[in-house]
């Protein structure tokens, strides 16, 4: 069957439309649990009659080429999917956010070639799309790539400073902004086109490399929204609407995660991006500030004993329990308490752990119901009437300094109310302060049990000593 | 691109990104992992625009290598992104087992 240009164009426009629409249905039945896995299907599907629809349009003209590039991105990133531990999801997402920036950016780097012949003559509504593609493609590649290496510990957590940071992060800006007007003026010059290519992706690098670990989840949701906004931006470039849209929904999803995750740590974006939290100095006086109180360690048995006679337990998940692989332990423990008609309830914070809903995922692979799960404001209601408040690895987003201490840095962020709650019982691996350099009078407060360890090795152990109660 | 269809593209854009924001503010906080690596299979889109590079063989040599290492990326970016959404959300369905399940099923959200 042999189509007339025109008919072909009209098809796959119309393809296009049903693409992105797949995308905002998809999108949509994310809103519960229950309807995601069809929305996530609807949108495969979406994805798929884009792919077929420009085929259709390409024609047969490098048909082998383009069946290898399918055949060994699919290998990969059906392998990278399937392999992957839920403990390692930020990683993932981190990876994926750079293929797709790096994807736009070349593919508009791809369209910046196609339009030399018409040279100087380009329009600018061509070329500024062009040039945004790649910029913003570029420093979604690196800067998830750090942010990969940083969540893969393959590079230091801690904020990475020096003197002048700023200042050369902004001359360097500037000099791309320079390069990008003349490439404007003058698309022929392919070699500034490199140069900016090139220092886009050292912005991407020194962009994320001030940024420590616990700020991980603003960043990953910022580098979601730049990926999408790449993607937009060559939508433009090569005037295809699938892109536009799709790279529109992305990027405003990108955006409001960004914009919950700071509400959540009552920082506003550019302190999180600029001030490189958690860095050496605010270490040293945190630690001299918390010298006083003292902390007692407790074993299993008489953790166990707390537990048994307790009617209300709250869990608190944090970034420990993914490091700890702990998640099937908790449930483990929470199924023990339920059978022993103790109520278990879960208090998610939304920075809890290195990027949105990190908890969440990690005690969906448990099994733990998502009913359980609760948020910041409708679970500190119910810190006052628990019996045990249970800390699996969590440390700032408990910090009841945040409450009180003007001089902490972390002053202001909303946090879970543990401190409320009858007994405290705090895992973890050594009394090293949380992220944000701060020490935790939580752990010096007389109603605090703190019980050293590996925290799945701990929780075993709690399990064992409460099944020898019970019997 | 005259200003007309930039225009044209402009107005697509804007009404997304109302859409997107309206859409995405009612997944609750307990998807946002999957959110994010579901927007991101999306985002994959650019495979589009790869494919169409690919296939440039008149605009020369480099076009097209740069769409077809742009296709494996985007291709990446696509299946991975969307098998590892699939693999999450099917966690959030699963039956709880054991006992205390009872009670705690279709009930309200």
């Amino acid at each position: 069957m042999t189509l007339t240009p025109r008919a072909t164009a009209t098809l796959v426009t119309v393809a296009y439309l049903i693409s992105a629409s797949c995308f905002i249905i998809g999108l949509k039945r994310l809103s519960s649990p229950r309807t995601a896995v069809k929305g996530n299907l609807i949108g495969a599907v979406g994805m798929l009659l884009a792919v077929l629809a420009t085929l259709v349009q390409t024609g047969v003209g490098s048909l082998g080429l383009i069946l290898a590039g399918l055949a060994i991105g699919s290998v990969i990133g059906a392998l990278l999917a399937l392999k992957i531990e839920m403990t390692a999801m930020p990683q993932m997402v981190a990876l994926l956010n750079g293929f797709g920036g790096a994807a736009s950016a070349l593919v508009a780097s791809a369209e910046l070639f196609k339009i030399l012949p018409h040279g100087t003559n380009a329009s600018a509504f061509v070329t500024v799309p062009i040039i945004l593609g790649a910029l913003i493609g570029w420093v979604t590649f690196t800067g998830s790539l750090i942010a990969f290496a940083k969540l893969q510990e393959i590079m230091t957590t801690a904020p990475i400073t020096y003197p002048g940071q700023n200042i050369f992060n902004m001359i360097l800006s500037a000099v791309t902004l320079v390069l990008a007007v003349l490439i404007v003026r003058d698309p022929t010059r392919v070699s500034y086109f490199w140069i900016l290519s090139a220092l886009s992706a050292v912005l991407g690098v020194l962009a994320v490399i001030p940024i420590g670990g616990a700020d991980m989840p603003v960043v990953i949701a910022l580098l979601n929204s730049y990926s999408g906004l790449a993607a937009c931006a060559t939508g433009f470039a090569i005037n295809n609407n699938a892109l536009i849209i799709s790279g529109s929904l992305v990027g405003a999803s990108g955006v409001i995660l960004t914009a919950i995750m700071c509400k959540a740590m009552n920082r506003s974006l550019a302190n999180v991006l600029f001030s490189a939290f958690g860095s050496a100095p605010e270490e040293g006086t945190a630690a001299a500030a918390g010298a006083t109180g003292t902390v007692k360690g407790y074993d299993a048995e008489d953790v166990a004993i707390v537990f048994d006679a307790a009617q209300t337990v709250i869990i608190v998940p944090g970034y420990g329990m993914a490091v700890a692989q702990a998640q099937h332990a908790v449930r483990e423990l929470a199924d023990l308490l339920k059978e022993r008609g103790t109520t278990v309830m879960y208090a998610i914070h939304p920075v809890a752990g290195r990027m949105p809903g990190h908890m969440n995922v990690l005690l969906a692979e448990a099994n733990v119901p998502y009913e359980e799960l609760l948020d910041l404001d409708q679970v500190n209601p119910h810190f006052p009437e628990a019996d045990v408040a249970l800390v699996v690895g969590a440390n700032d987003i408990t910090n009841p300094a945040a409450r009180t201490e003007k001089s902490s840095p972390i002053y202001g962020m909303p946090i879970l109310d543990v401190d409320k709650a009858r007994t405290i019982v705090v895992l973890k691996r050594s009394m090293r302060p949380g992220f944000a350099g701060v020490d935790n009078p939580l752990y010096t407060l007389p109603q605090t049990m703190m019980f050293f360890g590996d925290a799945k090795a701990s929780l075993m152990k709690l399990i064992q000593e409460l099944k020898e109660l019970g019997s | 691109m005259t200003l007309e269809t930039f225009l044209a593209a402009f107005t697509v854009f804007t009404l997304a990104v109302f859409i997107g924001f309206e859409v995405i503010s009612k997944v609750p906080p307990t998807l946002h992992t999957p959110l994010m690596s579901g927007s991101n299979a999306i985002s994959g889109i650019t495979i589009v625009g790869a494919l169409v590079a690919c296939s440039e063989v008149h605009a020369g040599k480099i076009t097209v290598w740069l769409g077809f290492f742009a296709l494996i990326l985007a291709t990446i970016n696509v299946v991975g992104g969307f098998l590892v959404t699939d693999r999450m959300l099917k966690m959030f369905v699963k039956k709880p087992r054991g006992a205390g399940a009872a009670g705690r099923t279709e009930k309200g959200e």
